[in-house]
């Protein structure tokens, strides 16, 4: 039990990592949109599950597991939510050769 | 197991300074508002494990889910406000 609980956190800290990685790397607001959104949902349902294993079977669980849910459906909408105000404000999308597409 | 959570929040809070970091310098508001709303569900799980870590997931998995609707209206609400910033123009 114990050994899953920890294998679980440890998963989701790595997806921590690299979801922090693409934060600081990536080159414009929508890579970094798609770097956190994703990786950063993974890495919460790892989390919570290690959470909920932890507490074992009942309702705590059941509402860590809610939790899980509710940010699954959150975390993206609100992404998609920034992205489409980015776009629509003008935000202009990163290109390689800049001059070359234009 | 406690160290094991403790650990865990340690680390969750040592890469929310990326995200700081991002709040502050972020070229755009919507770096900005990326970086916060980050945050919020990074403030999330953190609750949670500091829950494992006192051994109160009961307690701390209410606070946790308010904290969340809280987080996701509030950049939901900031993604539209600036939209409608560009409606009104």
């Amino acid at each position: 039990m114990s050994v899953a609980v920890g294998l679980l956190l440890l998963a989701g800290l790595f997806f921590q990592a690299v979801a922090a990685l693409g934060v600081v790397r990536m080159p414009d607001v929508y890579t970094r949109l798609h770097a956190v959104s994703k990786v950063e949902t993974l890495s919460v349902m790892l989390t919570l599950g290690a959470v909920a294993l932890s507490t074992g079977l009942g309702l705590t669980a059941t509402k860590v597991l809610l939790v899980a849910l509710f940010l699954f459906l959150a975390n993206p909408t609100s992404t998609h939510a920034i992205t489409r105000a980015a776009l629509r404000l003008g935000v202009r999308p990163w290109q390689r050769h800049p001059k070359d597409a234009a | 197991m406690r160290t094991l959570f403790l650990a865990a929040t340690l680390a969750l809070l040592a890469l929310t300074l990326v995200y700081v970091h991002r709040i502050a310098v972020g070229p755009t508001v919507f770096d900005r508002l990326l970086g916060v709303s980050a945050l919020g569900t990074k403030a999330t799980i953190a609750l949670l494990l500091v829950g494992g870590f006192y051994d109160r997931v009961d307690m701390f998995v209410d606070i946790a889910l308010g904290y969340a609707l809280l987080s996701f209206i509030g950049s939901l609400a900031a993604a539209r406000y600036f939209e409608r910033a560009l409606d009104r123009r």
